[in-house]
């Protein structure tokens, strides 16, 4: 795995100063991500998602972030590298899609001018009507209708799919091997997130890149994904590849998760599974394992559960990790309940 | 865009025809009576009474109107006989305080006021959006608390104050320039500069302030921008988001103000011209309204509305230009 990884991160922990003290918002997290392959990052708001993709990019505030750990890009260190290397990194190598297409593009110019303006940055002293042409090759990749009528529109005159699609081209223009896309649907009409995750698969496969995709919606990692890691308050909680996170997943949290996903039998029910209580504040973590207050299963768990951090560890027979101090047998039992349910 | 230019200008005109009658009005329901205040001291009733059918101050008001109107646009002739004399269009009218036609007097004036106004402008917008700048970019460091002194001490202080204050110093105590005597700048360009430079410091530094306010909440505003966190995303160089993408959203209220100020400035820096002595359109008409010299007052005050009328027409079509979402197509 780690010979063809184009990206391994390894303890990646970002703090954050605020008035009331340090959030640590991404605690000590190590993952590898293989050319082709598409991770899934997956937990509730604040568990700290964003903050690692954008720690990728190094597009946390240096003034009051504080990240340590190491992320390897093909070798590269990333946080140790220079403003100058990094630079050449962002859009390049690894570029973003943003949450809000509405708000990602800039008004005041053309979408041809801002998916132009990436591919120049990156791309010195190369012909315009060149770029012009790779323009509107990418608009037509990420099926933009009528592109050479629309090059020259301003982003308030396309509808949000639409946007997103730009967004997307400005991603894609420089073949990055490593796309991270933070939410990349969230914001669209159901219908409109289907043809983008189709889209986001298709030019994966052409280009042979890697992507990170961050959700809350396990529908969109049981589309695209291939591995997942499921974060809480900032940690791993569980790392499985997308079918065994459906088939037996390993730790109460996930379960929960898996519980929460709205089916047509749920509703007939009349009622929404939920996870009890809300996400613990970042400033004063619950003891041992986060997740303790809101599980229903600490009983199984010897007490170590409001005392000890647990580590993760690799589970079952489908190459999971979790982080859990339930027994094996205890967990993947549970998890297989939770799976039919 | 052609269409809408037409449209605001059209309603322009109509809004500075409103101006220019209201303003007549006024001038016309004024208790002073304008034919009396024509020969001062030897006034005699016969005399009055001449210069009241000279002037057309006999007319009902409407027509006195239509016939300043008419003057705008062909000129006007008053009295007649060997008494008789005109003004070339466009004819504001005759002061009869300074034995003049408006327009002549407008004419003299006016260039002052320009020149004080297009100097200051220059000098306030190139500090206003430079300190605002520096403040945004060194948000919470002791640059930005410079800033923010600088803006509170520009914004709290009166010009008459400040210009009197410098003016002392520098002149008087420091001898540092001439007493301020104003010269045309084609005459004697070391004069003018020495004249003006005082007023065009005081204007800028007090006037910059709202605009570096304004720069630097703009800039701040952007920067949280998503779009801007996109265009670091690719890659792009500090500087080129700055200007492309930070700049280029915080400009937009700015232009707008600096437009109005500026139209505003053009009407007469009333304050700044009496304090460093200008022969501008300000003091003109700061001594008109001493005077009752109303002639004078009505073509100043409908020679200011015109630029504010115009700036704003300025403003909006550079509005659609800045910001393609208020194009009109």
């Amino acid at each position: 795995m780690s010979n063809t990884s184009v990206l391994s991160v390894r303890n990646l922990s970002v703090a954050f100063a605020t008035a009331d003290g340090d959030v640590i918002a991404v605690d000590k997290l190590s993952f590898d991500l293989a050319l082709g392959e598409t991770l899934g990052i997956v937990g509730e708001s604040g568990s700290g998602k964003s903050v690692t993709a954008s720690s990728i990019m190094r597009l946390n505030n240096s003034s009051s972030a504080t990240t340590t750990g190491e992320i390897l890009l093909e070798g590269t260190n990333i946080l140790t590298a220079s403003e100058d290397e990094v630079r050449s990194i962002r859009g390049k190598d690894v570029a973003m899609i943003f949450q809000d297409p509405l708000s990602a593009l800039n008004p005041y110019y053309t979408v041809g001018h801002q998916i132009a303006e990436a591919y120049e940055v990156h791309h010195h002293g190369v012909d315009k009507s060149v770029v012009r042409s790779l323009v509107l090759d990418m608009m037509t990749k990420v099926g933009i209708p009528n592109p050479e009528k629309r090059i020259d529109e301003y982003p308030h005159q396309f509808s949000g799919g639409m946007r997103q699609r730009i967004v997307i081209a400005i991603a894609l223009i420089n073949q990055p091997k490593v796309l991270i896309a933070d939410e990349p649907t969230t914001a669209l009409d159901v219908t409109v997130q289907a043809q983008i995750l189709d889209l986001m698969k298709s030019l994966q496969l052409e280009f042979n890149m890697a992507i990170i995709l961050i959700t809350h919606d396990l529908g969109v990692i049981a589309e695209v994904a291939d591995n997942v890691l499921v974060m809480y308050a900032g940690r791993i909680v569980e790392t499985s590849s997308v079918s065994a996170l459906f088939a037996e997943p390993v730790h109460p949290y996930a379960f929960g998760l898996l519980g929460a996903v709205t089916s047509l039998e749920a509703s007939d029910r009349g009622q929404l599974d939920t996870i009890a209580g809300s996400p613990p504040s970042l400033i004063s973590l619950p003891s041992g394992c986060s997740f303790h207050p809101r599980c229903e299963f600490v009983e199984f768990g010897n007490g170590k559960c409001v005392s000890v951090v647990p580590e993760l560890r690799s589970i079952g027979t489908l190459g999971s990790s979790t982080a859990c101090h339930l027994s094996d047998d205890v967990i993947v039992s549970l998890g297989r309940k939770a799976a039919r349910a | 865009m052609f269409i809408f230019v037409v449209r605001r200008l059209f309603f322009a005109v109509v809004l500075l025809l409103a101006v220019s009658f209201f303003t007549y009005m006024l001038f016309a329901m004024l208790p002073a009576d304008p034919a009396a205040l024509t020969c001062g001291k030897n006034c005699k009733p016969d005399i009055i009474a001449a210069n009241r059918i000279r002037l057309g101050y006999d007319k009902s008001f409407l027509e006195q109107y239509w016939l300043f109107l008419k003057g705008i646009f062909v000129g006007r002739d008053y009295g007649m006989g060997a008494a008789a004399f005109s003004c070339a269009a466009p004819s504001l009218g005759y002061s009869f305080g300074q034995h003049e036609c408006v327009t002549t007097l407008i004419a003299q004036t006016f260039p002052v006021t320009a020149y004080l106004s297009i100097g200051a402008f220059i000098l306030w917008m190139i500090i206003g959006i430079g300190v605002g700048a520096i403040a945004a970019l060194h948000r919470g460091k002791w640059q930005d608390r410079a800033a923010s002194l600088f803006t509170s001490i520009g914004v709290s202080l009166p010009t008459f104050y400040i210009g009197l204050l410098v003016l002392f110093s520098v002149v008087i105590w420091l001898r540092i320039l001439p007493f301020p005597s104003y010269e045309s700048p084609f005459d004697n360009p070391q004069a003018f500069l020495q004249t003006m430079i005082l007023p065009w410091l005081v204007l800028a530094v007090l006037s910059a302030a709202s605009y570096t306010r304004l720069t630097r909440n703009g800039m701040l505003e952007a920067m949280n921008e998503d779009f801007v966190r996109l265009g670091v995303a690719k890659g792009l160089r500090q500087r080129v988001i700055l200007r492309r993408y930070v700049m280029r959203q915080a400009m937009i209220p700015i232009v707008t103000i600096a437009g109005l100020d500026f139209a505003g400035l053009l009407g007469g820096a009333i304050i700044t011209e009496s304090v460093f002595s200008l022969p501008g359109m300000g003091r003109m008409s700061i001594r008109a309204v001493v005077e009752s010299d109303l002639p004078v007052l009505v073509g100043t005050t409908l020679v200011a509305a015109v630029f504010i009328v115009l700036a704003n027409v300025l403003v909006d079509i550079a509005y659609g230009y800045l910001d393609p979402r208020v194009r009109v197509r």
